[in-house]
Formats: C-alpha cells, structure tokens, sequence
C-alpha cells in the first residue's frame, strides 16, 4: 500500500495553520507524531511518501526529529510495522539537514528526484550502494534470481538483501525483492 | 546608593566586557544606573546583552538614553526601548521608533522563550535576508536558508537551555576596522542558566578534575555535548559551525567565565578566553562577511 504525506499539510494542521518551516524540536516531534499516528491505522505493510515540496525551511533540529527518530524507530527490531519510506521534494538546503543527520545516526533514506527517479542517500556501504542500485535497475528481483542479479552465491545474496530489507531501503514481497524508489 | 555603569562610546562585544567588569564587583541586589548618555553606536549584541543584564539585577535599573540623537534614534529603530522600558527605569528622552527607513536591521530585537518565537522569528527573516545578502552582502541565495537554519538553531538554545528568555537581533553594517567589509551579524544573548550549569544537569553527570565555564563551551561548542542523552543532540551548534566554515564567518560564544571563539582567517581573536568577570546566560555572536566578488 502507498501512502502519501504532505509534510506542510501536517505542519498547518498539527502545529500552526500560518507556519510553513519545519523548525524546532517540540514541531518536529509532533509533526512525527502525526506521521506515527497515520502509519497506525495502515496496519499492513506501507510505503509512504514523506513529500517536502512545499516545506520552507528545515533546520537540523527539526531534521532530527521528523527525518532520523522516524527511520530509527521503523528501522528498529521491535518496530511498530513494516513501513517503508520515499522522500520527495527536498530542496539543497533541505538536504544539507537530512545529510548531517543520518551521518550522526548512521542512517540512510531514497530519495525521489523531481523527475521520478531515486537515489540513495546518508551512510552506506559501497557494497549496499551497489546492492541497491542493481536492485533498482531491475525494478524486481526474485529470489532465484538474486543470486545471479548480484554476482554472489545464494546465501550471500539474501544475507546483503536482507541487510537492506532491515534498514526499510528493500523491500520483499513473497519471492522476490523491490528497492524502495523502483518501479516493480 | 546607586552606581553608575558607564557604557562604551562604541557598545560591542569586545566593550561590552567593561560594562561586566564594572558590574562584577557589585551584589546583585544594588541598585545600579547603566549610563549610556555618551555612547555612539551600540551593535545587536550589545543591545541585547544590555537587556540581559537588566534581566540579572534583582532591583530594577536605571538606564540614561544615548545623548546623539541619531544614536537613540537608531536604538529606537531596533525596538530597543520597547523591551528596555519593560526592565529599565528610563532617563532621557526616547524617540519614537519607525518602522521604515532603515534596511540595516534585519530582525529588530526581538524576545525568544518559547517554540513559537523561534517559528516568527524565521519566518520574518527569510524574505529581508534574501534582498540583504544576495544584494549586499554578494552571498549566493541558497545561503539565505543556510543562514535561517543558524538563525533557529541559535535560537533554540536559549529554548532548550537557558530556563528564561533571550533576545535576538541581527543587523548588517560595514566593519570597516576589521574586515573594510559589509558584514552580518546575528546576536543571541539570555541570562539563563548558561552551558555549565546546563551540562550539570544531564542525567548522570560527574564533575571531572577540570571542570569549569571553559570547559562547558569546548564540550558544547567543539564536541556537540548535550544535557540531554537523546544521541541527537548537539547537531545544532555542529551544524552552525558547519555553516559558517562554508561561508568564512565566525562563531563565538560567551558563557559564565568564559569566551569561546571559532575564528576564520580574516579575524584575529583567541579561541578561547577565560577568567572573565561572570555574567549569567550565553551571549552569542555570529559574523558573516560580505563575499568578494572578483570581475
């Protein structure tokens, strides 16, 4: 199931009707408490698009609040579902935020760019670089062929996807894998 | 009695230091008069570290105008007065403040104590600092957002940390003894709690050997040590400092004792000072340097 957030809608409705940057902590917790709240209620797995677009400003703090406790409670063992996430409409100096924090938390995200394609983003491997970008380009990748896919043997093959499962940069229906941002 | 504390002809952060050293002496309960008939120009962090002092004193100040009309008038125009009326008995005649005519004053002084301020104040700046530091300053456009971003996170510690509420003011004008150049300057001053008392109250806490004012600030400054053990912390002030190498501006922060300065190369000051007449809260100041652009 897709989900889709728009992030300044939130903001106006959970903080102030007149605000249009995401600034401070005390905003940014509970513009991820409205976000939390929503995944709740889509009790199977979802892949929501968190969309920025008409976000003015974003200030660290904020970043960390919204962007980071997100992807670190979703990406946790004992996290409340299985939800994916696509980032959309980031501005550079967005960016410059959402990157400072995922290098502290070690975190990363995709990102969609405005013309539809994705790239990752914040701290990883080369190997999960690569890993996810032939996932990507192949849209999806069953389990009999990951092996294949990705030059390596079978167990190698799922442990390394498995690793990006876990991080809720890949996702698994059933037989096979999709990168978050792909088209199946 | 009443002692007077004469202000500097030129209020800066430097000068500011010998309003505190004249403050130091005297107990926090003596009435004092803050004297500033023969200054002539004041700048943002000398305003609002002005203010903060006044929030200091368990008796209420008094405080003489700037005696050159042109100076009182300007004061008038960074809102000064209308906070200082608040905390100063005022002696001398306050001009009335206008609110067109003078494009130096990015944000008027403004008071921080909640979330919400923080909110306003990023939303007034964000179109003035557009026009200012593209067109004045030659600072690319993206930085304006950049300079919002340091704009809250400077902000927020008096939120955050400080226990009561601050001031904000930024301003440009030419800093033409140091630099020849136009410059902006964002100043955050509160008489709170300040970094030591701050980082004493994390959970935990264990005082070291060398623990003192200077110390805190390394720890907060330097290292983005938090009261607070949520590992996200800190990322503000370490992304200020961020900001600032990209764009050659400078950092310093005083608190307690003690001074802490980031220093680009185009400026001379000590990374860190200490052993300085005490004085509550954090006061904050942050300089950007008009761009030199080459034809």
């Amino acid at each position: 199931m897709i989900t889709h957030i728009d992030l300044s809608s939130v903001l106006r409705r959970t903080v102030c009707e007149l605000y249009s940057n995401l600034v401070t902590r005390p905003t940014g917790a509970a513009v991820r408490g409205e976000i939390e709240l929503q995944l709740t209620e889509l009790r199977d797995r979802t892949l929501t698009v968190i969309d920025f677009t008409n976000v003015g400003l974003l200030d660290f703090s904020c970043a960390d609040e919204v962007v980071a406790k997100l992807l670190l409670r979703y990406g946790a063992d004992d996290a409340p579902g299985e939800a994916y996430f696509l980032f959309r409409g980031l501005s550079e100096s967005h960016l410059d935020a959402i990157e400072s924090v995922l290098e502290r938390h070690a975190l990363a995200l995709v990102l969609q760019r405005a013309d539809g394609t994705a790239e990752l983003h914040g701290t990883v491997t080369a190997q999960e670089r690569e890993i996810w970008s032939t996932l990507y380009d192949r849209g999806r990748v069953s389990l009999a062929d990951l092996p294949a896919a990705l030059g390596r043997l079978d167990g190698d093959a799922e442990a390394a996807v498995d690793g990006l499962r876990h991080r809720r940069l890949v996702m698994r229906f059933d037989d096979a894998y999709v990168a978050v941002g792909a088209t199946p | 009695m009443t002692t007077v504390i004469n202000v500097p002809p030129s209020l800066d952060e430097a000068s500011f230091e010998q309003v505190l050293d004249q403050l130091a002496p005297l107990p926090g309960d003596e009435k004092i008069l803050v004297d500033a008939r023969h200054t002539r120009w004041a700048s943002p962090y000398g305003l609002t570290a002005l203010l903060a002092l006044a929030q200091t004193r368990a008796d209420r100040p008094g405080f003489t105008v700037p005696e050159a009309e042109d100076t009182s008038s300007y004061w008038a125009r960074t809102d000064f007065f209308k906070y200082a009326d608040d905390l100063f008995e005022i002696h001398g005649s306050v001009p009335k403040s206008r609110t067109i005519g003078e494009s130096s004053v990015l944000l008027e002084i403004t008071p921080v104590s909640g979330s919400g301020d923080v909110h306003d104040v990023v939303e007034r700046i964000q179109q003035k600092a557009q026009a200012i530091l593209a067109n004045e300053l030659n600072i690319d456009n993206k930085v304006t957002m950049g300079f919002a971003m340091t704009l809250s996170e400077v902000c927020q510690n008096i939120v955050e940390h400080a226990g009561r509420g601050g001031w904000v003011a930024v301003q440009t004008y030419r800093w033409q003894k140091r630099l020849g150049r136009r410059v902006v300057v964002i100043a955050v001053c509160d008489a709170g709690l300040g970094f030591r008392q701050s980082l004493e109250s994390a959970p935990g806490w264990r005082r070291s050997d060398r623990w003192d004012d200077a110390m805190a600030l390394e720890e907060a400054v330097i290292r983005g040590v938090s009261r607070f053990r949520d590992p996200g912390r800190g990322q503000g002030l370490a992304g200020v400092r961020k900001f600032l190498g990209r764009w050659d501006g400078k950092l310093s922060v005083r608190s307690g004792t003690a001074r802490i300065a980031i220093t680009p190369t185009w400026d001379e000051d000590v990374p860190l000072t200490e052993r300085l007449a005490s004085f509550p809260g954090a006061q904050v100041q942050i300089t950007i340097p008009e761009r030199i652009v080459s034809r």
